[in-house]
């Protein structure tokens, strides 16, 4: 089975984000006064071989912890789609 | 006797000729070590210099971790001896879990080059091995993801040991506990993100890094005679 993956890396709560703050500070400039908690991420998407679902969760949560996120300062979100 | 170090070289690294220039000034005999490169050869210390290994790409240090030479790297860690990373190369050895904590943005979302005083915090490792605690250096640093974090007990241990070796002494970014450097449990591997190298040769302004790159080939030099 294939599957479409979203993998999302955030920043873990309480650790600074400078990037998400600044972009939150230009937002009053531009008529969005609604808009608050700002944070900044990275999002990547791929796709992954599997013989199941789960065995694809595996798969991906090992590439997170290993690689695509720093558990030390972020978290890793995984969504994922069978693909046709 | 001459200590032997080791300068790794990844694509993206370009503080290795400084680096070098600056053991060289010091007496020391420097090897670039290319980074696909699985043998350390006989060196008595490795350094991992400043740049942007790999492009920095995902985060700094994420791809450098798996360069072949870090195998040889962990290996000569784990036997006791003396690695240091600077800057780019903390941010490798964090990754690499050869350092705990991480180093994120600085919090002024700013790129930080300028001169620097630092304080060193402890004795305990093979950058500070009798350089009294308390002493100021001026030692530039140049950096974006310079901010050390880490969790609170890890702090708290790191305080508790005299594993902080090198604080700031008005901090620039947003670091922890002011940390511009921190030790291993051992004291051979040290990150710090000040530029040693760029304060050594007398045309640099500030000599003060010499004080301590000079106590890094001594420790080199203790353990070679082993």
């Amino acid at each position: 089975m294939r599957f479409e993956a979203l993998v999302e890396v955030r920043l873990r709560p309480g650790i600074a984000d400078p990037q998400g703050a600044t972009i939150e500070r230009a937002l009053p400039a531009l008529g969005f006064d609604t808009i608050s908690q700002v944070r900044a991420g990275k999002a990547f998407r791929l796709t992954v071989e599997a013989p199941d679902e789960m065995a694809a969760r595996g798969q991906l949560d090992e590439l997170c912890r290993r690689f695509l996120a720093n558990p030390v300062i972020e978290d890793a979100v995984v969504s994922l789609e069978e693909l046709p | 006797m001459t200590a032997a170090v080791g300068v790794v070289v990844f694509p993206g690294s370009n503080c290795e000729h400084d680096v070098a220039e600056a053991v060289a000034h010091l007496g020391g005999e420097p090897r670039l070590v290319w980074h696909a490169d699985r043998d350390l050869g006989p060196v008595d210390a490795v350094v991992l210099p400043g740049g942007f290994a790999h492009g920095d790409y995902l985060r700094p240090g994420a791809i450098a971790r798996f360069s072949p030479v870090m195998s040889a790297v962990e290996e000569f860690a784990r036997s006791g001896g003396p690695v240091v990373g600077i800057c780019n190369g903390f941010q490798v050895l964090t990754e690499a879990h050869l350092l705990p904590g991480a180093l994120q943005k600085n919090s002024g979302l700013t790129f930080l080059c300028q001169p620097c005083e630092v304080i060193v915090a402890s004795e305990e490792s093979v950058l500070t091995e009798g350089v009294p605690c308390g002493t100021r250096l001026s030692i530039p640093i140049n950096h974006f993801e310079g901010n050390y974090t880490c969790d609170e007990r890890t702090l708290a241990e790191l305080e508790a040991t005299g594993r902080v070796v090198l604080r700031y002494a008005e901090n620039p970014n947003g670091s922890v506990g002011a940390i511009a450097g921190v030790a291993n449990d051992r004291g051979n591997v040290v990150g710090l993100m000040p530029h040693p190298e760029r304060a050594t040769l007398p045309a640099s302004g500030s000599t003060d890094g010499a004080v301590l790159l000079s106590a890094l080939l001594k420790s080199a030099l203790g353990r070679a005679r082993v």
